[in-house]
């Protein structure tokens, strides 16, 4: 190929960029010109904000609990979160500082079972949780991701950057283990905690296959349960969806643009 | 300070060590390593319910003898091959693009272009079958552009389906594996760019012989995780295409879905599709690797 001018070059690069921008964004646009449509307009593809955006919450509000769906969602991904953070970093924590060749080994089986795909887990699990009666329960939905692989890495990858000092010196002011790591550790590595938090939460609120395989009760199902029924129906009201695709997208966007810098260094922890 | 001083007798750091991550392990043996071996007892086993009994091989068997189930591996192969190299090269493009020196707008295009993983899976399969629908916006604008000459029926076409699908993942995760590889070539020195400059190397002959070299074990492992992904796809062809009544775009998850939870189930034969789903990423994984090591 010949060397472009570098202006010609430029030029192309922009055009190419944000013709992608303007892919990326376009369906954002979409869904919050959908909401406020009704569904007639929507499936004929207008483009243009309507008035119909009340109509559709209210059309929704008659078809699930807003709020209660709304609060399982943020319950379930905020609890999950909460437990898969602690649990996971004491794992990181541990595998780390005091390490043995027993448990280099079960780490590496750790590591391995990263490749496991869900799908060959989902039986014996449903199996499990309907043996220990616990069917139809958020703690059915939060107790298998609790304990995470990848979040464990994550974790073991960031304390070697923990000061040892910091772990010496406490130990010189008689604080015991569980103290170090729970007083020294933690607040030290918040902006760690904050990466790991934002994939774990973005992962349970966006959580689908195995809610709809443990949640039957209507009172218990999250947001991207209604959403898929809604679309799932016989004949979809698209109006009505986009309503519950913005409540659903809201809260994601928000912790994205509140925290983008942890977000994209949790995502990048993996490889570096 | 040495390390015994640091972390004390032995038998103190295999009590605190084990307290620490005694936890996960027990979470992760019940939630994980007992699944999986009881998915290979199951798959060795027959029939509904309570009732079931051995039939060794024979739900592998079972496998080569059902459409369905050929349908679906197809359907995945499919995906697995068109989507990810597609998204690969965009993403390495993109990438490259937004990495080029006084690029004007560079943190509000990269933004722009990595907003979308900020979507949950289902909430933008329903955006795009909102917009594919048979009279919705894609076919309205085609028709208006002269593309086409009639209305593509979108979702339920084997073909088409299969495009909506596929262009509604890359919408999705482009710009996620986009962000590894700016971040890795942000660690590249410049001055290898620039030598190359110098000596009259094309822009398409640096990113070939400079870039893509440099990023291969960045490229190798959003392969990996792709392809781990895209064998496991369920949100997208269960939402966009009515994946319980379709099978248009039917894939292996979908298919243990609805063995499983649909029809009258039967999880030993369910089992058996799920194990070929953990031979191929197996398999697929180890190709990768060897593949990446032998070009070095």
């Amino acid at each position: 190929m010949k060397n472009l001018p570098e202006t010609i070059r430029m030029a192309c690069t922009y055009v190419f960029l944000v013709l992608m921008a303007f892919l990326s964004l376009f369906p954002f646009v979409w869904m919050m010109i959908g909401a406020t449509n009704t569904n007639t307009d929507v499936t004929k593809g207008k483009i243009s904000f309507g008035s119909a955006f009340f109509d559709n919450f209210a059309k929704l509000s008659e078809l699930f609990d807003v709020g209660q769906i709304f609060l399982n969602s943020a319950k379930i991904a905020i609890v999950g979160s909460f437990f898969t953070l602690l649990i996971s970093s004491m794992a990181g924590y541990g595998f780390e500082i005091f390490r043995s060749a027993l448990r280099e080994r079960v780490y590496q089986a750790l590591l391995l079972s990263m490749m496991v795909p869900f799908a060959a887990l989902m039986i014996p699990l449903f199996t499990l949780l309907a043996t220990a009666d616990v069917l139809d329960t958020h703690m059915a939905v939060i107790l298998p991701a609790v304990a995470s692989a990848y979040i464990i890495f994550y974790f073991r990858q960031s304390t070697k950057a923990f000061p040892s000092e910091l772990r010496d010196a406490a130990r010189v002011d008689g604080l015991k283990e569980w103290q170090i790591f729970l007083f020294v550790y933690v607040p030290v590595m918040r902006s760690t905690y904050a990466a790991a938090f934002i994939i774990v939460f973005m992962t349970a609120w966006n959580n689908f296959l195995w809610p709809l395989i443990v949640l039957q009760s209507n009172e218990l199902k999250t947001i991207t349960l209604a959403i898929s029924s809604l679309g799932s129906s016989y004949s979809p009201d698209f109006g009505v969806i986009m309503v519950a695709t913005v409540l659903a997208t809201l809260p994601t966007l928000l912790v994205f643009f509140a925290m983008q810098r942890q977000f994209v260094q949790g995502m990048l922890g993996s490889v570096k | 300070m040495t390390t015994v001083a640091r972390t004390g007798s032995r038998r103190y750091r295999e009590l605190n060590g084990w307290f620490f991550v005694g936890p996960s392990i027990a979470l992760i043996g019940v939630f994980m390593a007992y699944p999986i071996v009881k998915s290979l007892w199951l798959s060795l086993h027959s029939g509904q319910g309570s009732v079931m009994k051995f039939v060794g091989a024979g739900n592998v068997e079972r496998l080569f003898s059902d459409p369905i189930f050929l349908i679906a591996l197809t359907n995945t192969f499919i995906f697995l091959i068109v989507q990810v190299p597609i998204m690969i090269v965009l993403a390495l493009i993109m990438a490259s693009c937004l990495n080029m020196p006084n690029l004007r707008f560079r943190g509000i295009l990269r933004t722009a272009v990595f907003l979308p993983c900020v979507t949950s899976l289902v909430a933008y399969s329903v955006l795009f079958k909102s917009m594919f629908s048979y009279d919705g916006l894609v076919n309205s604008i085609l028709l208006k552009l002269g593309l086409i000459s009639e209305a593509i029926p979108w979702l339920s076409d084997p073909f088409w389906a299969k495009v909506v699908v596929i262009t509604a993942i890359t919408w999705r995760w482009t710009g996620y594996n986009m962000i590894f590889y700016l971040a890795a070539m942000q660690n590249i020195d410049k001055s290898i760019y620039e030598a190359a400059r110098i000596d009259g190397i094309s822009a398409t002959r640096r990113f070939l012989s400079i870039t893509v070299p440099m990023l291969k074990p960045v490229i190798l492992f959003t392969t990996v995780t792709s392809t781990i992904g895209t064998l496991q796809l369920f949100d997208e062809p269960m939402n966009i295409t009515n994946g319980l009544i379709s099978d248009v775009t039917l894939t292996l998850s979908l298919y243990i879905y609805k063995l499983s939870f649909r029809y009258v189930p039967n999880f030993g034969y369910a089992a058996t599709v799920s194990y070929v789903i953990v031979v191929l990423v197996a398999i697929l994984a180890f190709v990768q690797f060897y593949a990446a090591r032998e070009r070095d």
